[in-house]
């Protein structure tokens, strides 16, 4: 671990990453305190006269959207929205492709070659289009976004896991516990799953990346996280049909979607070379 | 090989019968009443009755699962609730666009990737090899919504270079297919680096560079012939990326393909427009990993098929 962390320390991107996490997360965080005003009041003067949006100025610091809402502070309580499902709806992914993969990996026999052959067929979907057909069937909210991202990014994980484990199934010391009479889940989670948590971790912090942009994805068609609640891919899909005149309300929560995305990238793909040497430089 | 080639098409036949076990499935999900949303709000309990026996609604499940899968073989996916056409015309009318997106999408990628790879992969550690490294992941980070709009800002409306949307010409194709293609050009050129490293580690490159050759000509022709291999065979699976993406680009671009399709249908809730499009795109998956693990051994002789 203080190995992994000094091998971290010395990647300048992996450092940018962190720094960008911390930074994302603390404004999220504290949202209610830094944001200059409420992300949902419609201010009288936030429009021109015409009715326009304000670009940025001197009042509202990233300028304001269609209704006159301060942008800088949807996009602080729009972070809320992306972390709160980057982490719920990976995480369950997460779980999910670790217990399956696991399972079939150790287990192997009808069991595994069943949970296997239903990621294959999970594989021929493609994903955001199984996510928008369950994202149509079910109304969207913040919670039934990030069950629909579940269910589709368990995939990856379960393959990643299940070849791993057949790996490590295969070696002695396993053969040895199961000689002892260790009943199989004190051999999958006493003595394989420890093994598994470098890998579970770098999928883990890749796929926070890979949930936030398919989060921004579906609000953006329409489908994700409904309004009134802010989200990024949210106010580009309010704000698109007017974006060649009002170009800001696209541009900043976009570069916001990418810092995002690109922080975790990073940090994940450190994490994958700082935990396995022998793949350094590839 | 013919072994292969049949356990292979039995495996993908399997995969086709589970997707429509799902999207079969999936309607069954759909809180709205799909007899009620053809025969409108006022139609009496008898016409919805009607529609409902005629459809096979009310028959018992696995009755309508094998009428179902006898309509999908037919080549029947059902008709849309709002443009009261069937959705395989539909879809069938939109092909050709999305087919000449992807095409536009998959030049882009290798015209991008590929030689970001070799540079990147020659310059091993330094600047260069820095800089591509970062597009790359810039690239897999940017979700294809926020580049297309940006494409569309700079290149459409600021230079005028590109019309705005639309479809016809050549013009039109080139933003959307950038859109589409940049991603897998930052995906390439990761691949492509990695390849080229390996590759460049062998005893021929030395034996080439000891007998003389130019470090370019080494790269270019002996390199670049083993290195490319496991790239290009990566192309068929590129079909579930672009068929995802394909959504999102021609929505921004008004691309007349199955991707805008499906989204005009998410603007209605046309829920058999949605399940036609997924089906149609796993079938193209499905087809694209079974190309992909082909024509592997026949770009590189050295993978053997088992």
């Amino acid at each position: 671990m203080a190995y992994t962390w000094r091998r971290l320390s010395k990647d300048p991107l992996a450092l940018v990453g962190m720094a960008t996490i911390a930074a994302i997360s603390i404004a999220a965080l504290s949202a209610p305190w830094i944001a200059p005003f409420d992300p949902r009041e419609q201010f009288f003067d936030g429009l021109t006269l015409e009715g326009a949006p304000l670009p940025p100025d001197e009042m509202f610091f990233l300028g304001t959207d269609l209704l006159g809402r301060d942008l800088f502070s949807r996009l602080l309580y729009g972070a809320r929205t992306s972390l709160v499902i980057g982490v719920v709806a990976n995480g369950a992914a997460v779980a999910v492709g670790t217990l399956l993969g696991i399972v079939a990996g150790y287990v192997q026999g009808w069991v595994g070659a069943a949970i296997m052959r239903f990621t294959d067929l999970m594989m021929a979907f493609p994903a955001l289009l199984l996510a928008i057909a369950l994202a149509a069937i079910f109304t969207p909210s913040l919670w039934i976004v990030a069950m629909v991202i579940a269910l589709v990014n368990w995939v990856q994980i379960a393959r990643v896991i299940y070849t791993e484990t057949t790996a490590l199934a295969a070696r002695e010391y396993i053969e040895a516990a199961r000689a002892l009479g260790a009943a199989w889940p004190r051999i999958l989670f006493l003595h394989i799953l420890p093994h598994l948590i470098p890998t579970i971790l770098v999928w883990a912090t890749l796929g926070i990346a890979t949930t936030v942009l398919l989060e921004a994805t579906l609000s953006f068609l329409g489908i994700g996280v409904q309004p009134p609640t802010p989200s990024w891919g949210g106010i580009i899909f309010e704000s698109q049909s007017y974006f060649l005149s009002a170009p800001w309300l696209v541009f900043f929560p976009g570069i916001a979607i990418m810092v995002m995305a690109l922080a975790f990238n990073l940090v994940g793909d450190a994490l994958r070379d700082a935990l396995d040497p022998t793949q350094r430089g590839r | 090989m013919l072994r292969y080639l049949a356990r292979r098409l039995a495996a993908s036949a399997l995969i086709l019968i589970g997707v429509s076990v799902i999207t079969f499935g999936l309607t069954f999900l759909i809180p709205a009443d799909p007899v009620r949303m053809i025969a409108g709000r006022s139609a009496s309990p008898q016409a919805v009755e009607n529609i409902r026996h005629q459809l096979g609604l009310d028959k018992p499940i696995p009755v309508q699962y094998m009428n179902y899968v006898t309509k999908l073989v037919q080549g029947d996916l059902g008709r849309s609730y709002v443009q009261k056409a069937e959705v395989s015309r539909l879809i069938e009318s939109r092909l050709p666009a999305t087919l000449l997106l992807m095409a536009g999408a998959i030049f882009f990628e290798i015209l991008i990737g590929l030689p970001a790879g070799i540079l990147a992969a020659t310059r091993r550690g330094r600047l260069l090899d820095r800089a591509v490294m970062i597009f790359s992941f810039a690239g897999v980070s940017t979700p294809q919504f926020v580049l297309g709009l940006l494409l569309l800002y700079v290149f459409a409306n600021l230079l005028g270079w590109f019309p705005l949307s639309g479809f016809g010409t050549l013009s039109h194709l080139i933003l959307p297919a950038l859109t589409l293609g940049i991603a897998g050009g930052g995906w390439y050129s990761r691949m492509m680096r990695s390849s080229m490293i390996e590759v460049l580690h062998h005893d021929y490159i030395r034996t080439a560079r000891a007998k003389g050759l130019s470090g370019p000509k080494v790269v270019l022709v002996h390199g670049l012939r083993n290195a490319i291999l496991p790239v290009i065979a990566m192309v068929g699976l590129d079909i579930g990326i672009f068929m995802s993406g394909a959504v999102v680009v021609e929505s921004v671009f008004g691309w007349p393909g199955i991707g805008q399709l499906a989204w005009l249908a998410i603007q209605r809730i046309d829920i058999p427009i949605i399940m036609g499009v997924t089906l149609v795109a796993a079938v193209a998956i499905v087809i694209g990993n079974l190309l992909a693990d082909l024509t592997a051994p026949l770009i590189d002789p050295r993978i053997r098929l088992r």
